[in-house]
């Protein structure tokens, strides 16, 4: 089975901060970054800890945090 | 949106209006999230859908969904979609609406679909105000409540959604928050599949017009619905809603009944 990992798509985060705040393991962190429609998106800063529980995905109410299937070497 | 970014929702929702109008944080995203996964795990046709919405912030949603849609006018979401459901029974009229729109100026025809029990979802986001206009108070703003309108708060008493629906006569009625995301994707899968009126009361965020004068964060807000909410088993009158102290939530009716059009088609079938 291919490894699924979370994924931040920027362009349609608006940078509520709800993915930093109730991520149940800290997978998010604030970041510097701010982008070309002016918000500050999260970082994904313990990918190793997501458990893909998708708590995330549903409570963005922006449609920016999918799970996906992880191409690389894994 | 780039190719090898292929999201997981993109059947259901018009990939190419997104990112939608809704401000940062506003509940209503996560609304129509709810809807749409909840649509896509029951595996329901989309051409079998219809989603129909009034005006206000959450009347964007009918443009956003890749089903059928009609963006009727003010307060007007239940007539239009009384018709589609009587005319159309092999259909699922499902309304997203506000408070406003439908409480405010809509509030009449919501307590008689009720009675009459028509066969549709009615998902209603309840922001506690007027989003769009200016956050000004209406029939659900909690007493003593800071907005434009009521500078010192609010002086009126507040409706009790989910004990005017259930009095009216509906077969369902829930009543869940944005942050319980999990129960709210149940009750609409719930809802999606019941004959009947069904009624789901969904607590939201209004961030930019409640939270900046009421002088809260949208992620404060967040967790005072995950604070101060208690999920009970109660008579829906008992069902208090006060977001600064306690709500509770839950699903509080579940009967069936005959619907209208159920009645209509046998009065039909009679006088012919």
């Amino acid at each position: 089975m291919a490894k699924q990992r979370i994924k931040l798509i920027k362009q349609l985060c608006k940078g509520c901060g709800y993915c930093i705040e109730f991520c149940p393991n800290n997978v998010f962190e604030k970041s510097e970054e701010i982008t070309e429609r002016g918000v500050t998106p999260p970082r994904i800063k313990n990918p190793d800890k997501c458990t893909l529980c998708g708590l995330c995905t549903r409570l963005c109410p922006d449609f920016a945090l999918i799970i996906e299937e992880d191409e690389g070497d894994g | 949106m780039t190719e090898e970014m292929k999201h997981p929702l993109s059947d259901y929702l018009r990939m190419d209006r997104l990112p939608h109008i809704w401000c940062a944080g506003c509940g209503l995203g996560i609304i129509l999230h709810s809807y749409v996964e909840a649509i896509q795990e029951l595996s329901m046709d989309l051409d079998k859908i219809v989603t129909v919405s009034g005006i206000g912030c959450a009347g964007r949603a009918s443009g956003y969904v890749n089903t059928d849609a009609f963006h009727t006018t003010h307060g007007r979401a239940l007539p239009f979609a009384t018709g589609i459901s009587i005319s159309r029974p092999d259909l699922k009229t499902v309304v997203i609406s506000g408070d406003g729109d439908l409480f405010a100026i809509g509030g009449n025809h919501l307590i008689h679909a009720a009675r009459r029990n028509v066969d549709m979802l009615v998902i209603c986001s309840n922001n506690f105000n007027y989003g769009m206009t200016g956050a000004q108070y209406g029939p659900t703003t909690p007493l003593n409540t800071r907005t434009p309108t009521s500078p010192y708060g609010s002086i009126e008493n507040p409706f009790n959604l989910v004990a005017l629906v259930a009095s009216s006569g509906a077969t369902m009625v829930s009543r869940w928050t944005v942050y319980h995301v999990y129960h709210l994707k149940n009750a609409i899968k719930k809802g999606l599949q019941k004959k009947g009126f069904s009624f789901i009361e969904v607590i939201s965020p209004c961030t930019t017009g409640f939270g900046r004068l009421n002088k809260q964060t949208p992620i404060e807000m967040m967790r005072q619905l995950r604070d101060n909410t208690k999920i009970m088993k109660v008579h829906p009158m008992e069902a208090t809603i006060d977001p600064s102290t306690e709500i509770i939530i839950g699903d509080f009716v579940d009967v069936r009944k005959p619907t209208y059009g159920e009645i209509l088609r046998e009065l039909e079938a009679k006088a012919r």
